[in-house]
């Protein structure tokens, strides 16, 4: 039986914020949700009702952030600005703007396959479906978009390790 | 799903990933400022959903004298006034499954309404004036519904007088029927409605809620 859509936005709202954070930064993250949410709501009736909705906003929020990355592109960059402020918008842990720019420069495949695993949750033949390719391609783009966070996040190999 | 950190066999790699998800927020489901936004955007996407067509049901709840009640809207009127005893997770439901599962709580679309029930309630309205969407009740419920309003501010009927006011005099339970499945109780003053030795007979809200809005119509 279908959900009201108040329901899937009051259970997924958070999780499709979060992914969106991460695939086109803090910055634009909330015109990808409304976005992706605008577009779920005009589908939602047509969705099937055994239909894994994560998935299916997962999917939505990656055309509609692929969407707002490529209107970035066309814009000329604003010189002299820095990219991605992540402080002043409120974000827990906000200092950590290092690590919102390692996250920023993995390559998109590699940001995404991270994002819709480690934020969403989806199985990697989930992810596979949504990237394009195999379900080890979309395994080892996360595990390299890990191992590239590691090698370019200093801080988060060295603190904490239990030893 | 798949987010243990034990998918890793490097302990290193499991730190980071939940390090990861520290530091980005993504943990923080509860966090202020994300429920703030969170917020700010469900508003914004019942804004976008109504300029776009896309809403089919607007609901919000209100505070009342007879318990929160939820109200409910579709683009050609009012739809639904639920009580709390009626569930509101079911009536949600049951909207999403005999309107549209496009559903959102969208109080705008309800502020005449809201308005309207708070003058009701407080004694400045004695007849309401709103469009209405009768579209969940057919053929003679859906008739003796239209005439319930007829009934007017501090008045009563029995079952069988409003039988007559339909013209089917025979219809006596039917009519509790119709007023038993009320999908606008207070607007459709279905509480006008008593058993003929004058008691108030059942209500889609409970007696004590019968008993509030006549005594509160009687008061005025």
């Amino acid at each position: 039986m279908k959900q009201p859509f108040e329901k899937v936005v009051a259970e997924h709202g958070g999780t499709v914020l979060r992914v969106c954070r991460v695939i086109v930064g803090v910055h634009d993250a909330e015109d990808a949700w409304s976005e992706t949410f605008l577009a779920a709501m005009r589908a939602y009736p047509d969705l099937p009702d055994d239909a894994n909705a994560e998935a299916w906003l997962v999917t939505i929020a990656h055309r509609k952030a692929i969407d707002v990355l490529r209107a970035r592109k066309r814009q000329p960059a604003p010189v002299g600005e820095l990219p991605e402020v992540p402080t002043a918008l409120g974000l827990p842990g906000s200092a950590d703007g290092d690590l919102w720019q390692a996250v920023a420069a993995l390559p998109d495949k590699q940001r995404q396959a991270v994002a819709y695993h480690y934020v969403a949750g989806l199985a990697y033949a989930e992810i596979a479906e949504i990237l394009g390719g195999t379900t080890d391609a979309a395994r080892r783009a996360a595990a390299d978009g890990i191992k590239n966070l590691r090698k370019n996040y200093p801080g988060a190999a060295t603190e904490g390790v239990p030893s | 799903m798949n987010t243990s950190p034990n998918h890793f066999a490097d302990p290193s790699d499991a730190d980071t990933l939940s390090r990861l998800r520290d530091r980005l927020g993504l943990n923080h489901f509860a966090d202020p400022s994300d429920a703030d936004t969170l917020s700010r955007l469900r508003d914004r996407l019942g804004l976008a959903a109504e300029t776009e067509g896309l809403l089919d049901v607007a609901y919000t709840t209100i505070d009342s004298p007879v318990g929160t009640l939820l109200l409910a809207a579709t683009p050609k009127g009012l739809v639904r006034v639920a009580y709390e005893i009626e569930d509101h997770d079911r009536v949600l439901d049951t909207l999403t499954q005999r309107i549209s599962p496009r559903v959102l709580r969208a109080p705008r679309r309800l502020d005449a309404v809201a308005r309207e029930l708070g003058e009701y309630f407080s004694r400045q309205r004695r007849a309401f004036d709103l469009p209405l969407d009768l579209s969940l009740s057919r053929g003679f419920r859906q008739l003796v519904q239209q005439h319930l309003p007829e009934i007017g501010y501090g008045q009563t009927r029995t079952y069988r007088q409003v039988a007559e006011l339909v013209g089917n005099p025979g219809a006596v339970r039917a009519v509790g029927t119709a007023c038993a499945t009320n999908p606008l109780p207070v607007v459709v003053p279905c509480h006008r409605v008593l058993r003929a030795d004058g008691t108030p007979g059942g209500y889609v809200g409970g007696p004590a809620a019968k008993q509030a809005l006549l005594r509160l119509e009687a008061a005025a």
